[in-house]
């Protein structure tokens, strides 16, 4: 047998979609590898959402082409419902009926479904299977929400925003579960606002704003551009001669006060290590918690999509 | 091999629509107000109607037999189109809809599903009412023709009414819903013969009223069960285009969210 490889799990290109006269989605482009996690990441209003129910079928494109398993979302809602598992930002659930209920329900939809006691374990709702949904809590109506989206074992889920309004602990067992669907092969697309959850969980992220696609790689590839040297020390020293002794194209500057940053292209080496400790020796200075790294994902979006407030 | 690995398929259709159904009916039968509608006002309509001599109804047959009709044509009405519309419409709000959209149960299914359940809520509604209208006295013309029509004219409106019931749930805020179902319940229930006779009303009127779903689907079951009407076309006919026309509309107006 030949070994054919297998399409990607999403695939969009020049992706566009208007709402009357707003551009919500204007020419996103992605490629979501089968097996891999994909993050798509944005300010509130970015066009994450539009674009994922684009993606379950949910709404039409005005332009561009979407394939999800190499299938046509609308045309094909058909074939890809049983293979496809849907995580909504909210809701989807009748207010009186039982957790475990509403999950036998949605088993008996599917060929091979996970149990329901095994489903309700893996997402710790064993002592509320049978409390109404309109009294679980947000964090465990969140849960259960990605407990519909697994159970008729996808091959491929959408969760969007799987995380917002859980406690730290709920937070972690969701990142577990997801690594454990990857692990089994299921191809994730997820959105999210949070960074560190993106750095953790996505082999690939997309930062969209505005509708765009402004940026894609791995989390490594975004983050690896700029490398940053930290310490702290008395305030007010003279950051422009410290500029002047490091290599060109170097970024120094005290913020807070007390707090010195140093931002290279590339990563930190150990010369610049040296010029750092050299004019911190020169002036009787010691530089405490010094610390080398390259910036965080948050700082690459902060960047990208800029710190106003988003409505 | 772990519990997540990939194994997707579709169940079969009717185990689906069974699940779906099942679950629609037992959410159904634990909601009081539904209950409220369903079954408390049109039993305990019939059995006050039935013994006390509340209203003369002067239409030539006994008290039950004039009662019994209408009552039953109250019950598909508030089956198929008050509890339907309401259980529709909020399902729409809270994004159930939506959820199932993203499942293998089809538009279609889920369609079939809801028809199953008020067909079953009518049959425990028709098993009750029998029972309480035969013990106060209810005597109905038992022919074939009657066994055969009044279920026809029965589930004519309840394709009415569900049509009906889809069109308001589908196109209303799940509030306006509510209200306006509970508004139209109300109003049938009085002027759509079910326990004030349609001869009560001016000459003029009465046309009208037996042009609206209820005051058809009464009159129909009226004459066929205790005037021996062999079929009464022109409330078929009635029924029937009030379901063709509401069923068209809801088809082309339903939005999913």
């Amino acid at each position: 047998m030949s070994t054919v490889p297998p399409v990607p799990g999403v695939e969009i290109g020049g992706l566009v979609k208007r709402y009357g006269q707003t551009t919500a989605v204007d020419g996103v482009k992605l490629s979501a590898a089968r097996g891999a996690v994909t993050g798509l990441l944005g300010p509130n209003g970015a066009g994450k959402t539009t674009t994922i129910e684009i993606c379950e079928g949910y709404r039409r494109a005005d332009q561009g082409t979407v394939r999800v398993l190499g299938l046509d979302p609308v045309r094909d809602a058909r074939a890809l419902r049983p293979r496809v598992g849907v995580m909504l930002q909210s809701g989807g659930f009748p207010p009186s009926v039982p957790a475990a209920e509403y999950l036998n329900l949605l088993s008996r939809f599917h060929a091979h479904p996970i149990a329901v006691p095994v489903l309700l374990d893996l997402v710790g709702l064993t002592p509320v299977a049978r409390t109404a949904y309109k009294r679980l809590s947000g964090g465990q109506q969140q849960r259960l929400s990605l407990a519909a989206a697994v159970i008729g074992r996808p091959e491929l889920v959408f969760l969007d925003e799987p995380t917002s309004g859980l406690d730290p602990q709920a937070r972690h067992a969701t990142w577990d579960l997801v690594g454990e669907l990857r692990s089994a092969g299921v191809s994730i697309i997820l959105t999210t606002h949070f960074m560190e959850e993106a750095e953790r969980l996505c082999d690939h992220v997309a930062i969209i704003d505005h509708g765009q696609l402004v940026a894609a790689g791995t989390p490594e590839q975004l983050t690896g551009t700029v490398g940053q040297l930290r310490f702290r020390a008395e305030a007010g020293l003279d950051v422009d001669s410290l500029l002047a002794a490091l290599p060109p194209a170097s970024l120094a500057k005290e913020s807070p006060a007390g707090h010195y940053v140093i931002e290279v292209h590339g990563a930190v080496d150990p010369r610049l290590l040296a010029a750092v400790t050299a004019w911190c020796a020169d002036r009787g200075v010691l530089a405490n918690s010094l610390l080398i790294e390259s910036r965080t994902l948050e700082d690459v979006f902060l960047e990208l999509t800029g710190k106003e407030l988003r409505p | 091999m772990t519990v997540f690995t990939p194994a997707p398929g579709a169940a079969p259709l009717r185990r689906m629509i069974a699940a779906q159904a099942r679950l629609e009916t037992r959410t159904l039968l634990r909601n009081g107000e539904q209950l409220l509608l369903t079954l408390v006002i049109p039993l305990l309509l019939l059995a006050a109607f039935g013994l006390e001599p509340l209203v003369n109804f002067d239409a030539g047959m006994s008290r039950i037999d004039f009662l019994t009709p209408g009552i039953i044509a109250l019950a598909v009405m508030s089956t198929a189109f008050t509890s339907q519309a309401i259980a529709t419409g909020f399902e729409r709000r809270y994004g159930v809809l939506k959820r199932l959209g993203a499942t293998p149960l089809s538009r279609t299914g889920l369609i079939a599903a809801k028809t199953a359940t008020v067909i079953a809520v009518e049959l425990l509604q028709g098993a009750l009412i029998l029972l309480v209208a035969l013990a106060i006295g209810w005597r109905p013309d038992a022919s074939p023709a009657a066994v055969a029509v009044a279920p026809l004219l029965i589930l004519l409106g309840t394709a009415a009414f569900s049509g009906l019931a889809l069109l308001m749930a589908g196109t209303l805020r799940a509030e306006a819903t509510l209200a306006g179902a509970n508004l139209v319940y109300v109003v049938l229930l009085g002027v759509g013969g079910v326990v004030f006779p349609l001869t009560k009303f001016p000459a003029g009127a009465r046309p009208v009223l037996e042009l609206l779903p209820t005051g058809a689907l009464s009159a129909g079951l009226r004459d066929v069960l205790q005037q021996g009407g062999a079929f009464p076309a022109g409330n078929a006919i009635t029924l029937a285009v009030w379901a063709a026309a509401a069923i068209t509309l809801a088809a082309r107006m339903f939005r999913w969210e």
